[in-house]
């Protein structure tokens, strides 16, 4: 994956370059090759291109050559632009094909030949000679064995710099090699572009490039582990040095003298970064810890060697919603908008009007966030609607909860008169509910009496006020004798109520309708609003959960604007999805397009949609994933979210017109179009670990509590423990909780002592 | 125990005093009725009899209470004898949730009826008996149990039959010769008779049933008490401002209750005399063998101790028995007596049931109980089971199955199990979607009684399903059975459980332990396990133990070896909802132990996820896939943003939104999923 998309930014380098080093100035030395070859010193090394023209395409690579000569001098390499032009004749001169290369030499032997597309910019330049010139010093590999094998090697010996850069001749691949040729005989340098090797050795964000300080010069068990330093600064020629540098330092430094007389590595480095240097007094090993770690900028990763579980974020919320509800816990609700119920008010209310009630949980943060918008529904409400909005704390009223089978929070139930309760099942927000409320203030399937209050309903005229609520108006045509379809559709009707409107005509005229909208009956008619159409469709031996199944469809849009609100609706469809992402209301001609090739059929494999950033922010993220910067919009993709996750991108160099698009959509299909992005699989794993209680149960009690052994053995053991534990009982005793906290051991110790105490 | 929870022990009188007074009745008339058939039969009309029958007749049962006494609960109607209950009865909780509030009556038995509580029986914070019979009596009357009363079953006998549910029938014989034929016998009989210890001179001994309860009678006098538990102290602390002094005397050292969180221990409300003992005003407790024990009578009437060894050595009048004072004169128990009083407790009327039920008493600690496997069915024969106090053999000493404030519980498990293995009915249970579970777990610790009560008796389950999607939760199983949970419950553990206990640390409480040291309590989270006051528990299996396994279980643990065990931090306020500190945690060891990803997250969340990764956590798939996602509002976004936990996408990639050191960087959603943790569970392919 990542080698395409480097590929992908190769091109977009290239064209960059076109439009602005055209006109640069060539300062190369230009040279025979014969009196190159006499220039040539042993042992220095000297990067030469050799051309024969002066072409255009060429002198980008120049221009790039060019601004390399400086960096490149400064670690003594010599760079040349070699003409063949003239009568001599190399063999480095190539035939025509040959002619975007470019030679490393060491004095007259040639270490490295480089075709110039691999040498794009001056950081592959600089990156790629270095890498081949420091083939010692920088151990490239591909394996977590490699890795392994080059720690155990090197433990007790020296340590290690190990970094992982997305590609080679990136500007970190160059900053890692200039390290390298700084720091390349203290430490061993090794790299990889192996994304597997990173997440093997348990980094996150794999996106960016990384580097490890491995201290392994001062393990001398061979079974030991390395211990690692992450380096959490982008990886720059300087932030290296200067991350090098405190690796070597010590810790801790300890001086008898004024401070400020006081030089260590880290105040010549500027370090911390930004931090006026302060002196306090710290009582304890605590206060300390927490004010380095409020400061700190490089955070060491400490791998598990004594087996210490507690992880520092553990108790770290990292759950979106219990953590927001925590923080606006002190937000006062305008909870009087709704009537709280009790044991004794329950059956009394919701008997008396017709209401909703949310069944939650105080203690339960899901529940609480949607308690926010349920206030926020009975402050639209209030006052217009004849619905009583109330709610029961179930953590208060379990069995009135239990009663109405509420038995996981949140529930939102509606209670009508000479009605079974219904339960809500939209999306637990405002605007989904409200609707849900307002739709439900008609009963569903309306009954219609008359031709024209049909076309009224059909026209949206009848229910003016809630066809905002409801994208589509369902009229369910049949003949009177129909009873067994009529039923089906009613309670269709009555399933969907909440959501769609229905109507149900069946008057003897009905023929009127069906000849109009030329449909046999039983049938029904769909009317779209938005789009002011009526679609039909015929009814004939539908059961209800089909009549469901076909208005559900059926109000479903063919070119939606997707909203976080719709969009489960048309993953449902199981296609992948075209989305033309847009900061704003779509282009017109765009949309044009799209329909017309949704209406010629070809776009039936897919769910064509688009959205709009100015409604759903969110958008900016996904494209982020996608392309890592923004790109520039509007932008046409599409997502095979159902099988492989790949992301393909419309060239941002083509207009979206019926044309390209179709083209575009042929190669896809025919697998000639590469993808931009595959959507990570990755598993929804514990996001930490947890305490684990039973091995700090086994290591307080110093074995496992064994499952078979007689009671005589279990005794002699207590007996051993008692011996081999002759601390003072009470000094532990009174040693203050806070230090009782800080490990482990000490609190395992103090449990034997207490455990030996009480027996 | 003594007299303890004086009240609650006995669920029913003694039936075998009645035999006694009428020998005539005991050989069986000769009439050979037809037996009348029922399918389940009860013994006793105290508080377990009528618990049961409450549960059979809301199932809708054949059944029939059997009763000595012209009404309920007789017991009440004498014991006490000092009359006050020492169950409590507390009507204030601060809280509204009526399930919660069991926890702190100890006096109601279970009913739909909310009139039928305790609290609307008595104001008393430890109540009058008499409250207690009343209340029984209105409970029978209410819920219109079919209890015969004054029918004195005087034999219980088996009788082999091929169509019987368990393979014979029980046959109960009346006082009258009716006889009843039962195909499930359940005995609430209580503990009915007064365990006597047969000594030298145990004949001058008043028993505790019998003893005079007027103050009057004890003035100036010295009173000797034989036994150690609630009952002796009962009546301590009664005579304790008239007689000269009292000393106790048993085999035991005294238990406190409040040192060993068992209630039939010895309760503070009781424990006058040990105040008066320490501030040397004369009462005092000793500690001896009373089997080891003679009372003599000396010619002023007054009684001596002596030791029983001393009167082997032949025929003496009374005033020439050696005492010990006579080698040693600075024997303890030297002075005379004019009172002793016998306070030893109660035991099982064993008698009525012919040997053929094999309904042996059970180990040396709880010989007063008959045997019973720990779903309270006999270990002799199938389908007899013992309730109530009765059935204390379980947890004996540990939790509160002796006392209707635990055998409420217990006699509601043994009925689900009735009703699963003779009606087909499955233990009741709900299905959730796995993001409930947490949830799920802390509504239950924090409101149920049944665990609260019968900790580390009862224990709720979860029951995984496949692929851990989904889960079945089971309420107050007796845990010691958790190898026939599939037999019992008539539902399928085969993904994996979570047995949910509730427990004292483990060497916090016990006779003689200082409960009140210095440092007691644990408020950390990672401290948990080392919790004393009692917290939840919750144990993970990747399979259902076998009966070995819960068998040999280590030392000390109320269930095998888990996989995983996770505690939840003791709380002062017994209040388990703490985000951080115990939600927070939980989550964690449930993501662990199933190796997924158990957070919530807001519709926008999931929609990002939806079109930037191919799978999606569980909270996505079950809520906004399925159109149920929570969608927030601007504030709690706003604070998402200034938590870090969301991102405030409208500046993203507007040049101004600089990364922040720490920041995952662009495109990475601070909550996607983390890097893998090691799991409890390393074995995938079973969940």
């Amino acid at each position: 994956m990542s080698f395409s998309f480097n590929a992908l930014r190769v091109g977009i380098s290239f064209v960059m370059m076109c439009i602005f080093y055209m006109s640069a100035v060539d300062s190369l030395p230009e040279l025979s090759p014969q009196k190159f070859f006499s220039t040539l010193q042993p042992g220095k090394a000297t990067l030469a291109y050799f051309c024969q023209a002066d072409s255009p395409s060429t002198s980008i690579f120049l221009e790039e050559l060019n601004e390399a000569d400086k960096p490149l001098q400064d670690y003594g390499i010599s760079v040349a632009k070699v003409n063949c032009v003239t009568e001599e004749t190399s063999r480095y001169c190539g035939s025509e094909k040959d002619l975007m290369k470019a030679y490393l030499f060491r004095g007259h032997i040639l270490l490295r030949e480089f075709p110039t597309d691999t040498l794009f910019d001056v950081d592959a330049i600089v990156a790629h000679v270095l890498f081949a010139l420091l083939f010692n010093e920088v151990k490239y590999i591909t394996t977590l064995e490699d890795l392994q094998n080059t720690e155990n090697a090197l433990k007790g010996k020296a340590n290690i710099a190990f970094s992982y850069v997305r590609a080679i001749g990136t500007p970190e691949h160059r900053a890692v090699m200039e390290a390298a040729f700084v720091y390349g005989t203290t430490y061993q340098f090794v790299l990889t572009t192996e994304i597997a090797l990173l997440e093997s050795i348990g980094t996150e964000d794999i996106e960016y490039a990384h580097l490890y300080f491995f201290h392994c010069k001062p393990v001398l068990d061979l079974t030991q582990q390395c211990r690692r330093t992450l380096m959490e600064q982008s990886l720059t020629t300087l932030n290296i040095h200067r991350f090098m540098k405190t690796m070597e330092a010590p810790l801790l430094t300890e001086v008898a003298e004024d401070p400020q007389q006081v030089s260590t590595v880290h105040l010549q480095l500027g370090l911390p970064l930004g931090v006026p240097v302060e002196f306090l007094v710290l009582n304890n090993i605590d206060l300390i810890v927490s004010r380095v770690e409020s400061n700190m900028h490089i955070e060491e990763t400490h791998e598990d060697e004594d087996n210490d579980i507690e992880g520092p974020d553990m108790d770290i919320q990292d759950d979106e919603v219990a953590e927001t509800v925590y923080r606006d816990r002190k937000r006062q609700l305008p909870l009087e908008l709704t009537v709280e119920l009790t044991e004794e008010t329950f059956n009394e209310t919701v008997t008396a009007s017709d209401s909703i009630v949310l069944f939650y949980a105080g203690w339960q943060a899901v529940s609480m966030a949607f308690l926010q918008s349920y206030i926020d529904v009975a402050i639209k409400l209030k006052g217009t609607s004849t619905m009583l909005l109330t709610r029961v704390n179930c953590a208060d009223w379990s069995h009135v909860c239990a009663k109405q089978n509420v038995t996981e929070f949140p529930v939102v139930k509606m209670y009508k008169e000479g009605e079974n309760p219904v339960s809500y099942a939209g999306m637990l927000g405002t605007e989904d509910l409200l609707k849900f409320i307002q739709l439900n203030r008609i009963s569903c399937p309306v009954n219609i009496t008359s031709v024209q209050e049909a076309e009224e309903y059909l026209s949206g005229k009848l229910h003016k006020d809630l066809i905002s609520y409801s994208s589509v108006s369902v009229l369910g045509l049949f003949s009177p004798t129909m009873t067994t379809a009529k039923e089906e559709f009613t309670e269709a009707g009555n399933y969907l109520k909440g959501y769609v409107i229905t109507g149900i005509y069946s008057e003897e005229d009905v023929l009127t309708l069906s000849n109009k909208y030329a449909v046999t009956l039983p049938a029904l008619l769909l009317a779209r609003h938005k789009e002011g159409k009526i679609e039909s469709i015929s009814l004939a031996n539908v059961h209800a959960q089909e009549i469901v199944q076909i208005i559900t469809n059926a109000s479903l849009e063919t070119f939606p604007e997707i909203t976080v609100e719709n969009l489960p609706t048309y993953l449902r469809l199981q296609k992948p999805l075209l989305i033309l992402f847009s900061d704003g209301s779509i282009n017109p001609q765009h949309k044009k397009a799209i329909l017309t090739l949704v209406k010629e059929k070809h776009l039936d494999s897919l769910t064509p949609c688009w959205l709009n950033l100015k409604n759903t922010p969110v958008g900016r993220g996904i494209l982020q994933a996608y392309f890592d910067t923004l790109p520039p919009l509007p932008l046409l993709a599409v997502v095979n979210l159902h099988s492989g996750g790949q992301v393909f991108a419309f060239p941002s160099d083509q207009t979206i017109t019926e044309q390209n698009l179709l083209l575009w959509l042929k190669k896809l299909e025919a697998g000639l179009e590469s993808h931009i992005k595959i959507l990570p699989a990755q598993e929804w794993k514990p996001p930490l670990p947890a305490y684990d209680f039973l091995s700090m149960m086994d290591a307080a009690t110093s074995q496992h509590p064994a499952r078979k052994v007689p009671e005589c053995i279990k005794e002699t053991d207590v007996q051993e423990n008692d011996k081999e534990q002759p601390e003072d009982k009470l000094a532990i005793r009174n040693e203050p909780t806070g230090t009782l906290r800080t490990k482990h051991w000490n609190r395992s110790n103090w449990f034997e002592e207490a455990k030996k105490q009480f027996s | 125990m003594g007299l303890s929870a004086a009240a609650l022990l006995w669920g029913l009188p003694g039936l075998l005093l009645t035999i006694a007074l009428h020998p005539a009745l005991s050989p069986c008339p000769a009439q050979a009725s037809v037996p009348a058939h029922r399918d389940y039969c009860v013994l006793g009309a105290g508080p377990a009899g009528l618990q049961m029958a409450y549960f059979l007749q809301r199932a809708g049962r054949d059944y029939a209470v059997f009763e000595r006494a012209p009404g309920p609960g007789s017991f009440f109607t004498r014991y006490p004898r000092h009359r006050k209950l020492i169950s409590i009865n507390k009507r204030y909780t601060g809280k509204a949730n009526a399930e919660f509030n069991l926890r702190h009556d100890w006096n109601s038995l279970l009913s739909h009826d909310p009139r039928l509580l305790f609290r609307h029986y008595s104001n008393a914070y430890f109540p009058d008996a008499g409250d207690m019979v009343r209340y029984l009596g209105d409970f029978a009357d209410r819920l219109g149990l079919h209890v015969l009363y004054n029918t004195t079953i005087a034999h219980v006998t088996l009788n082999k039959d091929q169509r019987a549910w368990n393979g014979h029938y029980f046959i109960l014989t009346d006082q009258k010769g009716q006889a009843y034929q039962c195909s499930v016998l359940l005995v609430a009989t209580g503990l009915s008779v007064p365990n006597q210890v047969d000594f030298p001179g145990s004949e001058y001994v008043d028993g505790y049933e019998s003893v005079s309860v007027d103050p009057k009678d004890f003035v100036g006098q010295n009173v000797l008490i034989l036994g150690r538990g609630n009952s002796a102290f009962e009546t301590a602390e009664n005579i304790l401002g008239v007689t000269n002094f009292i000393h106790m005397l048993s085999r035991s050292r005294v238990r406190l209750s409040w040192a060993t969180h068992y209630v039939g221990d010895l309760r503070a409300i009781n424990n006058g005399l040990l105040d008066t003992y320490q501030l040397k005003s004369l009462d005092g407790l000793l500690e001896s063998d009373l089997t080891d024990l003679a009372i003599v009578k000396d010619h002023e009437g007054k009684f001596h101790v002596t030791l029983k060894f001393f009167l082997e050595e032949g025929n003496r009048s009374a005033d020439a028995v050696p005492l010990p004072q006579d080698d040693n004169d600075n024997f303890a128990l030297r002075v005379a007596y004019d009172r002793v009083i016998r306070c030893l407790g109660w035991n099982f009327d064993f008698s009525i049931f012919s040997k053929s039920l094999r309904l042996s008493a059970g180990g040396e600690l709880s010989k007063k109980y008959p045997l019973v496997k720990a779903s309270y069915e006999s270990k002799g024969s199938r389908g007899l089971f013992v309730l109530g106090t009765a059935s204390h053999s379980v947890d004996y000493r540990e939790s509160a199955g002796g006392f209707i404030h635990g055998f409420r519980y217990t006699v509601r498990a043994v009925h689900r199990l009735l009703e699963q293995r003779h009606h087909g009915v499955t233990w009741p249970s709900t299905q959730h979607p796995i993001t409930q579970l947490a949830s799920a777990i802390i509504r239950r610790v924090n409101e149920a009684s049944g665990l609260y009560q019968m900790f580390s008796v009862l224990a709720d389950v979860v029951l995984l399903k496949e692929n851990a999607t989904a889960f079945e939760y089971l309420e107050e199983f007796p845990m010691q059975m958790l190898a026939q949970l599939e037999t019992i419950t008539g539902r399928r553990a085969r993904h994996g459980l979570f047995v949910i206990n509730m427990e004292y640390g483990r060497n916090f409480s016990g006779p003689d332990k200082d409960v009140f040291f210095y440092d007691r309590s644990v408020g950390h989270t990672e401290d948990a396990w080392l919790s004393n006051f009692l917290h939840p528990v919750i144990y993970y299996y990747r399979h259902l133990p076998t009966e070995q396994e819960v068998r040999f279980r280590p030392a000390g643990w109320p269930l095998p070896r888990p996989t995983a065990i996770h505690h939840i931090v003791e709380d002062f306020l017994t209040d388990w909802t703490a985000p951080v500190g115990h939600i927070l945690p939980l989550r964690r060891f449930l993501e662990n132990c199933l190796d997924t990803d158990l957070r919530s997250f807001y519709a926008e969340s999931c929609f990002l996820f939806a079109l930037t990764r191919q799978k999606l956590p569980p909270f996505c798939q079950q809520g906004y896939l399925r159109t149920q996602g929570l969608v927030g509002t601007e504030s709690l976004r706003q604070r998402g943003v200034e938590s870090g936990l969301l991102w405030d996408y409208a500046t993203v990639g507007r040049g101004d939104s600089g990364q922040q050191p720490g920041d995952h960087g662009p495109g990475q959603h601070p909550l996607a999923p983390g890097p893998p943790v090691s799991p409890f569970d390393s074995n995938k392919e079973e969940l």
